[in-house]
């Protein structure tokens, strides 16, 4: 199950950069840049999953609405479904729109409180023009079905629904059109345990029913483990770990990722002796460190940390990690 | 795992605290007999969903419930045999913050960010011990050095914008240890931080446990959260604990069915391809609108046990060694 059949590349992301210009703080000092994503290449394969994961202003969130052109890019290539989108004018853009969506982490904030949810469903339907009035009105109470929400709900305002149902009907917004490719940014996040489970299983169902493709941001790796089947680790803008979902949870090879294996409080108490504990937070992003972003904070870190970056290599087959060293214990 | 050797005094004993809210005229009951017991130098988990009465339950201990509409309508609490709810309010603020202290969710919200954090921490030691200024504001420097904050001495003149979320938390639990608290009530700790500071923060309290013999009441939705840190759990629903008992007995061998399905529902790191992307067990429907309460087990109508007996409130059934659950299943054997 966990090597599922794949049908090619859907989308190719090449040395994606996305900066931020902030204010200057006088009149003669340069703008200062925020790195938010700088350099970072992956690939998504037709139908599957792939999680992108890290702690808060790595730039996972970033990158996913990179992919969808919701923030503008600096660098890089984005190739979806054989298609340069950076060589595609704005204008042009529109129907491959159609084809991508997003589910946001907080269902709280990402619905219109003024529109009713059939309304919230309907709205991308009338966006890109699709069907007939009376064909809308039937493919809303397609999707409704489709995420298990009753059709004598459409009238209902978001307020009156609780968390889980507010992200079943912004899942159903984001089926709408029928999209190839979907970003859930954080989707379970903001939710319950109990109900958590109820939008994971919800989300996998689809995939299979309607051969979607996810790229799935969170910081949760319990949850990633449950659905990726390929990850990514980020650290401040970039990729320091890529490898499949049975390579990187059983075999994780940068430092990184094993504090980030480590501090997710399971219960594995046999590996508490072995816990890395990372000191200290998360770089600013606008100062970034010199070489190894990671060194800071690194437990393993040389003086070659401090002053060459490490490219990310593959060290093993389909196993890539941006390190200098080998710091993993071969298992 | 702390604290499991130490002698068995009770520090805090709560029994029947109930909790109501007037809502538009109509009485809304929030905590509903809820009856626990923190002994010495133990963390008590207590666990549950959203809108189950935990952070109430802290609110409550420390005589907090906003009022109105709130009011604590029966229940006594017990710090160390003295019951707080019969205390004046003038004595309970020489509580707050001295016997009992609390940290808050959200270390963003609740610094003042118009004083420095040194000023705030002087504040509590100033409140409750007969200190100088200065000598508040040294005191202040060694407990910012105590939650391990580098350059305590620059630190103490910063405002909280110019700290990191998990410093800030960190300034948070310095505030609270200001006095040496015997009981911590921790709501939530760590939710609004990153994986690896919320591991920071855990070891430190951990380690001031381990010195001081602070009792902890860990209030999260997290269950990894308490498998970190609790010796004992509570599980509450819809206002009533429904189950408690040791860390290991509730991991191991939940015996209500709530618990049982909250546990079954999170998703497990294993290693292989064990467990990848099948279907997790889910608990149906969502947590019930405590403004309509129906007679009998709250958990009834979601419950897949459910039995007519369940029309009628179960009571708090005792397993011996300090383990209750509150289902009828429990009372004839054989209890899933």
């Amino acid at each position: 199950m966990s090597e599922r059949e794949s049908k090619g590349v859907l989308y190719e992301v090449d040395g994606l950069k996305v900066q931020f210009k902030l204010k200057r703080p006088s009149m003669f000092a340069p703008a200062p840049v925020v790195h938010a994503v700088d350099g970072v290449s992956f690939q998504i394969k037709r139908g599957r999953t792939l999680g992108l994961v890290g702690e808060s202003g790595c730039g996972k969130s970033t990158s996913g609405l990179a992919l969808l052109g919701l923030v503008p890019v600096t660098e890089g290539g984005l190739k979806f479904d054989g298609v340069d989108l950076r060589a595609v004018s704005e204008a042009d853009k529109f129907p491959y729109r159609r084809r991508m969506q997003i589910i946001f982490q907080d269902p709280y904030s990402s619905l219109n409180p003024r529109l009713t949810a059939g309304d919230v469903v309907m709205e991308p339907l009338e966006i890109h023009k699709v069907g007939s009035s009376a064909e809308r009105r039937e493919r809303v109470a397609e999707l409704f079905e489709l995420v298990g929400l009753r059709q004598n709900q459409m009238a209902l305002f978001p307020h009156q629904f609780s968390g889980g149902q507010r992200q079943r009907i912004c899942i159903a917004r984001a089926l709408a059109l029928n999209p190839e490719f979907i970003v859930c940014d954080e989707p379970v996040s903001a939710l319950d345990v109990a109900i958590q489970a109820q939008i994971l299983n919800l989300l996998c169902r689809l995939q299979d029913e309607l051969g979607l493709t996810y790229l799935f941001i969170s910081h949760d790796l319990a949850v990633v483990h449950h659905v990726c089947d390929e990850v990514a680790v980020m650290y401040l803008g970039v990729i320091v770990e890529r490898a499949s979902r049975t390579q990187l949870f059983d075999n994780p090879r940068h430092p990184y990722t094993r504090a980030l294996l480590s501090a997710i409080l399971d219960d594995v108490p046999d590996s508490v002796s072995q816990r890395i504990r990372l000191s200290g937070d998360i770089p600013n992003p606008i100062e970034r460190p010199p070489g190894c972003r990671f060194h800071t904070r690194c437990a393993y870190a040389q003086d070659v940390c401090k002053q060459r970056e490490p490219e990310l290599v593959e060290k093993a087959p389909g196993h890539f990690e941006a390190c200098h060293f080998e710091t993993a214990a071969p298992s | 795992m702390t604290a499991t050797e130490t002698q068995g005094d009770k520090v805090l004993e709560v029994e029947n605290l109930t909790v109501d809210f007037d809502v538009r005229g109509k009485s809304v009951n929030i905590l509903a007999g809820l009856d626990f017991a923190l002994e010495s130098g133990e963390t008590l988990g207590i666990i549950g969903e959203s809108g189950c009465g935990k952070s109430m339950t802290a609110l409550a201990l420390l005589r907090m419930v906003p009022s109105p509409p709130g009011k604590i309508s029966a229940g006594r609490v017990l710090l160390n045999g003295e019951n707080l709810l019969g205390l004046s309010a003038g004595q309970m603020n020489n509580i707050r913050g001295r016997s009992i202290s609390m940290i808050f969710q959200e270390p963003m919200t609740s610094l003042n960010p118009v004083f420095t954090v040194g000023n705030q921490i002087a504040e509590t030691i100033r409140k409750h011990k007969n200190v100088s200024r200065s000598e508040a504001m040294v005191q202040a420097v060694e407990l910012l050095d105590t939650v391990q904050i580098q350059a305590p001495e620059r630190r103490v003149n910063e405002y909280p914008h110019q700290l990191s979320g998990g410093m800030r938390q960190r300034v948070m639990i310095a505030m609270s240890l200001a006095c040496d608290p015997k009981v911590l009530i921790a709501d939530e700790p760590t939710t609004a931080l990153d994986v690896t500071v919320q591991a920071q923060i855990f070891d430190l309290l951990k380690a001031i446990q381990e010195r001081s013999g602070t009792s902890i009441i860990l209030i999260t939705h997290d269950f990894g959260a308490v498998t970190e840190m609790a010796d004992r759990v509570l599980v509450m629903y819809a206002g009533h604990k429904v189950e408690d008992g040791t860390l290991a007995d509730i991991r191991n061998d939940p015996r209500h069915p709530y618990t049982q399905g909250l546990l079954r529902s999170m998703p497990r790191i294993t290693s292989g391809a064990a467990g990848f992307r099948e279907p997790l067990p889910e608990i149906p429907g969502s947590v019930p609108d405590l403004s309509q309460r129906q007679p009998g087990c709250p958990f009834g109508p979601r419950c897949a046990h459910a039995m007519p007996k369940c029309h009628e409130m179960p009571p708090s059934i005792a397993l011996g060694q300090g383990r209750s659950v509150k289902c009828w299943l429990a009372e004839t054997e054989g209890a899933a």
